[in-house]
């Protein structure tokens, strides 16, 4: 594409293509507009993304390194008259801080390990030439892996058996090996079956582009241990931790959830710890429903641990016995999925490309055009840009911004085993000490294709106090083996890295000095749903659109008209050699260990 | 607007799908009329299966087809080897899983499979046995699924513990599904049945009786296993106390207890030359083979019921031949022999007495705790605590106070008597729609009750004023009451069973609101009758009293018949005995 120049039109520029930008990129293209999609990063989805182990590796690295000073190259001669330029921060560090990694596994396979093995697969280098500017259509896989620049970690070419995952501990160099089955996302969320981002997958047919799985259990950490909290009504029947009295209170108490009741609002304003206690449910009860069920602090007020609760309630039995789906190959799908639809309604897509600049129409205080980081102008209705490429100059307020403290873990097991090794678990912990955060833990097993076989992946999110290391470490060695808790029973830990990464819920869109037809959109918030994201595309989309729907159902492919296609020339499928098929079933889908959303 | 996709409009779309409609009908009707022809000219050929195949993969419930295709693959197996047969059998099972799909619930497709499955030579019933599970695991109460794994499990000898195992994964998954629930009613006795040895002493049978029945015995549950079912059901009913499932199961576990089939009561009557026999259910004694044997002579007598309108009845009366047990000074001993099941009772009218009567009384039968009578009564106590547990936090859930009063029932039904009332009170309010029902069963259980004190007072005299009354039941037991008094209760007839109170003399029913008789039937010895304040309202009403002959004392006062013109002289003409009438 070097030597190709973009068309110099759109309606609209879009920068990063996190899940909002890219939700966003969808709507618009899809109701017609001509969009240009934009990341300066080499690979899809921003903050949201989903790594292989050596991409991570990485991308580690990149965040390690001393940001380099920028290099602001003048783009004054492409000026008109009446015309100003905004420079757009061209640096991508300030969202990520303070990188940390710890291996506790031994760097080289043990002796006798190797002997045994046999060559089935070799794995294969990662791609050292990253499309810089793709188009991803249906035919094309969006995997990540194709965009990433070669790993820097040389991947040694030894053999591995894949089928019987070993009993000796897995060490760094198989890790390595093994580095492509990992899709290690650097947010921890998982997906409300009745959130807004479930509703949209559904709404407008982009579900069909990416399988989920259920989230089987809800775990707690609870006086050291960690136990199951049974939330659907057949966890209640099944569990041995209640006695019959407790499973009758708590269900009662969710049934009577599920309504606005007289008694809820009389304790409008005062805790919803205060509320629980009042119902005289008993310790345990207690427990599940302030941190497990509602995920709220003790001082949240009643009416909001009720609405939190009521979501969780409304979310439960839609397709399993827990809230929660998590997408197959990790949360980095998402913003691919709607990437991919709005490249099927035109959208054009460039990776590691970049606007440098906005071109201000200094009569009518809008962005009239932007330029590219190869100086091409292109003009625009609207722009839309990630929080991270406004300049601090421009920022209005000067509060400090907020961070979110992230962990992810490679274990050796899960941290409740059971009969099943497809479990994939929401874990809450509440807080060590009043008025700490509490901490948000998923653990995925392989099944969810996120970690290789023998092994669990292990996302801990927090509000951040402090580096992310300090926030979590504690946690960490009271759950698992680590060489601080080496005579700890739970799994132990591989390998582990933490990072700090910009909250994204403490953006103001009104607290930046931009042109009115300039959008902020922000990277991840702390919240386990994504409602947050959607809420921003949505607005974005309608502050544009304000008559037009937002992310309409796409259309099957077989109903759209291409140029020439008249409703006389359709015939040409026809098989008529069975009278069975009476249904036309969709080709099956290209992953079939997921499961589809339907909607009801 | 530029850029935006054309879609074909919803009046394309429609136009093309109707087309496609009409050519697929099309298909449809001439492969139907090929299959239809070729089926009259009796050929049963490969293009046949295959024709019928199309069709039904397409529509299922096309049961002609499937005994046309049963008709070839009969035609079939007298012309192919056992390999053959074996791969088009296998061919037809895969198809059968397609229609399946198309209709998990297809009567015709589960059928032919159920067929096919039991004529394959080499049947594979492991895979039954998971399509099955499949079909559950999508609907869990596809009880075609159900029946048809029935058969699998029977024709593959299915070990027991593992058929409970799969209940218990199914009550896991579902605790609702009262199919499972009832397939474990099936499995636990014959897994664990009770220990051999004679179960609680209330039980103890009579020494007449045969040994329980290997049927009856296979029924029971032994003890530890049954402490576990407790405990799981128990589990069901808290985390719902609405559904409905686990409480049956949980009445199923607490009384499987079948009553003694017996002789209750033989009474005879020298005035009237009559013996009357109550059973410990209804019977037919023209078809079980009643013997009356009079000081050891077998007597050839004529067995009816106490009503036309009963072929079966707990009640049979039979009159002796003129002047065989009329003279007072005689001793005579009668025996009933029962020869089907086979037991007897005897009977001794001793000298100078006018009747006599030989019976169990309803206290040493534990008659009335029957329902729930195989406990101990430690057991009960414990589950009566847990479910007045359930009752504080759920206090106005049926299911919850209708299985406390079954429970204080078994316990000490008088004793609860007073607790009992309130929870109905209770029911009626809480599930009005069913009030009826509980009032009846509420009758039901005042009259147990009231039977209760009567036998332990010792007398005949049966009364039950002012208790609600909305139905009669356990008439059976009344047999030798000769004073009834049912006033203040909210009847509406004598039913048909009235007429098993042989020896009613006064018959008390005031302030209720009867409009039927049919049960005061040939009652020899009833003199009385008393109706003041009821709804009988024609002559016709009246007819049945005509058929008692002793019948001196009739009141009336206060009912609508007493407006008919003429009344009296009718009432004259219909009840010529009557010489106290009050209208």
């Amino acid at each position: 594409m070097a030597a190709e120049d973009l068309p110099s039109e759109f309606d609209v520029v879009i920068l990063g293509t996190g899940l909002a930008e890219s939700v966003a990129a969808a709507a618009f293209s899809r109701v017609g507009q001509r969009v240009l999609h934009l990341d300066r990063r080499s690979y899809y989805a921003a903050n949201w993304a989903s790594f292989t182990f050596n991409a991570l590796l990485t991308w580690i690295q990149q965040h390690q390194e001393e940001p380099q000073p920028e290099e602001v190259q003048d783009w004054s001669s492409l000026l008109e008259e009446g015309e100003e330029l905004i420079y757009l921060s061209q640096s991508d560090s300030a969202s990520i801080r303070n990188v940390q990694v710890f291996c506790y596994t031994s760097e080289e396979d043990e002796e006798e390990e190797e002997a045994l093995n046999t060559t089935e697969e070799e794995p294969k280098p990662d791609s050292a030439d990253p499309q810089a500017q793709t188009e991803p259509g249906p035919e094309e896989a969006s995997h990540t892996e194709g965009d990433e620049p070669e790993s820097l970690q040389l991947v040694p070419p030894a053999a591995q058996n894949q089928s019987e995952p070993s009993k000796k501990k897995i060490s760094y160099a198989h890790l390595v090996r093994e580095g492509r089955r990992f899709n290690i996302d650097l947010v921890s969320k998982l997906m409300y079956s009745r959130g807004s981002l479930v509703d949209l997958l559904i709404k407008s047919n982009v579900s069909r582009y990416a399988e989920f799985k259920n989230v089987t259990r809800i775990l707690t950490f609870r006086n050291g241990r960690v136990e199951q909290v049974p939330c659907s009504r057949s966890d209640v029947f099944a569990s041995r931790q209640l006695s019959v009295v407790e499973k009758r209170k708590l269900m009662r108490f969710l049934t009577s959830c599920a309504e606005e009741t007289e008694e809820q609002r009389a304790y409008n304003g005062r805790p919803y710890m205060e509320f629980l206690s009042d119902q005289k449910l008993g310790d345990n009860l207690q427990h599940f429903l302030l941190h497990s069920i509602a995920m709220v602090t003790e001082a949240t007020p009643t009416e909001e641990g009720l609405a939190a609760t009521r979501h969780f309630l409304r979310c439960l039995g839609r397709y399993g016995n827990t809230p929660f789906l998590f997408p197959v190959y990790g949360l980095g799908e998402i913003p691919q999925c709607f990437c991919r639809m709005c490249a099927v309604f035109g959208g054009i897509y460039c990776l590691r490309h970049s606007v440098s600049c906005l071109l201000l129409d200094t009569h009518s205080n809008r962005c009239k055009a932007v330029i590219d980081s190869r100086g091409q102008r292109i003009s625009c209705s609207h722009v839309v840009l990630e929080e991270g490429f406004v300049g601090a100059d421009r920022k209005r307020t000067n509060t400090p911004p907020r961070f979110l403290s992230r962990a992810v873990l490679i274990t050796d097991r899960s941290i409740l085993p059971t009969d099943s090794e497809q479990q994939v678990s929401m874990v809450t912990v509440p807080p060590a000490a009043a008025g700490g955060p509490a901490v948000k833990m998923v653990e995925l097993s392989p099944s969810t294709m996120t970690c290789s076989p023998g092994t669990y992946l292990v996302h801990l999110t927090c509000p951040s106090i402090g580096p992310a290391h300090q926030d979590l470490s504690p946690l960490v060695t009271s759950m698992f083996r680590t060489p601080e808790s080496p005579d700890h029973e739970g799994p132990s830990v591989l390998w582990s890295l933490f990072f700090n990464m910009a909250d994204g819920s403490g953006l103001e869109a009104e607290g930046h000095d931009l042109p009115e037809n300039v959008y902020l959109s922000s990277g991840p918030d702390a919240e386990l749903g994504h409602d947050h994201a959607i809420r921003q595309a949505e607005s974005i989309f309608q502050k544009v659109l304000p008559e037009e729907e937002f992310c309409p159902p796409a259309p099957n492919p077989e109903d759209i008209l291409y140029d020439g296609d008249t409703l006389g020339d359709t015939a040409d499928g026809e098989t008529g050699d069975t009278i069975g098929d009476i249904t036309d079933k969709p080709p099956p889908p290209e992953r079939r260990d997921g499961q589809n959303l339907k909607s009801e | 607007m530029h850029g935006r996709v054309k879609v074909k409009s919803t009046a394309q779309q429609e136009e093309e799908k109707k087309k496609e409609r009409e050519k697929k009908l099309k298909i449809y009707v001439a492969a139907r009329d090929a299959c239809f022809s070729k089926r009259k000219e009796g050929i049963f050929d490969d293009e046949a299966l295959q024709i019928s195949q199309q069709l039904l993969s397409s529509n299922p419930d096309f049961a002609t087809l499937w005994n046309y295709r049963r008709e070839i693959l009969m035609h079939l197996e007298t012309v192919k080897d056992e390999d053959e047969l074996q791969k088009i059998y296998v061919a037809e099972l895969s198809f059968l899983e397609s229609c399946l799909k198309v209709n998990p619930k297809s009567y015709g497709s589960w059928h032919q499979r159920l067929w096919v499955s039991t004529r394959l030579p080499k049947p594979d019933w492991a895979r039954e046995l998971n399509l099955c599970d499949r079909c559950l695991s999508l609907d869990d109460r596809n009880f075609h699924c159900w029946d048809y794994r029935r058969m699998v499990v029977k024709m593959s000898s299915v070990p027991v513990d593992q058929e409970l195992a799969f209940t218990d994964r199914l009550i896991g998954s579902n605790f609702s599904n009262y199919s499972s629930w009832h397939y474990r009613s099936t499995l636990l006795p014959l897994l664990h049945p009770e220990s051999p040895e004679p179960p609680s002493p209330c039980r103890k049978p009579p020494q007449s009786s045969p040994p329980p029945s290997p049927q009856t015995l296979s029924h029971r549950v032994c003890e530890e296993q049954l402490l576990k079912e407790y405990e799981l059901v128990q589990n069901a009913f808290f985390t719902d106390p609405n559904d409905q499932s686990a409480w049956f199961y949980y009445r199923w576990l607490l009384g499987r207890a079948e009553r003694e089939e017996m002789i209750s009561c033989v009474y005879v009557s020298r005035d009237e030359e009559r013996v009357a026999v109550a059973f410990s259910r209804p019977v037919n004694a023209e078809a079980s083979g009643l013997l009356l044997v009079l000081d050891g002579q077998p007597q050839r007598v004529e067995w009816r019921s106490v009503h036309p309108r009963f072929k079966h009845s707990p009640v049979w009366i039979c009159d002796l031949p003129p002047g065989t047990i009329s003279d007072i000074p005689y001793e005579h001993n009668l025996t009933v022999h029962w020869t089907e099941k086979p037991t007897h009772r005897d009977c001794a009218l001793y000298t100078g007495r006018s009747e006599s009567w030989c019976r169990d009384s309803a206290t040493d039968q534990e008659l009335f705790r029957s329902e729930l009578s195989v406990e101990k009564t430690s057991v009960l106590q414990s589950e009566l605590q847990s479910c007045n547990q359930l009752q504080e936090l759920e206090p106005l859930n049926k299911w919850c106070l209708l299985t406390i009063i079954l429970l204080m029932r078994a316990l000490d039904p008088l004793g609860y008597e007073k607790e009992t009332l309130a929870h109905f009170q209770t029911l009626k309010e809480v599930d009005s729609m069913r009030s009826a029902y509980y009032s009846d069963l509420c009758s039901k259980f005042m009259i147990e009750n009231t039977i209760l004190k009567m036998e332990y007072a010792e007398v005949r005299v049966f009364s039950i004023s002012d208790k609600n009354l909305t139905t009669l039941c356990h008439l059976d037991q009344l047999l030798l009451v000769t004073h009834i008094n049912l006033s203040s209760n909210q009847l509406q007839r004598l039913p048909p069973q009235f007429a098993m109170l042989q020896c009613l003399e006064v018959l008390e029913a005031d302030n209720n609101s009867i409009e039927n008789l049919e049960g005061v039937y040939h009652l020899p010895k009833l003199e009385e009758v008393l109706l003041k304040n009821n709804k009988i309202s024609s002559l016709s009403d009246l007819q049945p009293l005509a058929s008692c002959p002793m019948l001196k004392r009739l009141d009336l006062r206060g009912n609508p018949v007493t407006q008919t013109p003429d009344i009296e002289s009718k009432l004259a003409e219909l009840l010529p005995s009557v010489t106290n009438l009050l209208l």
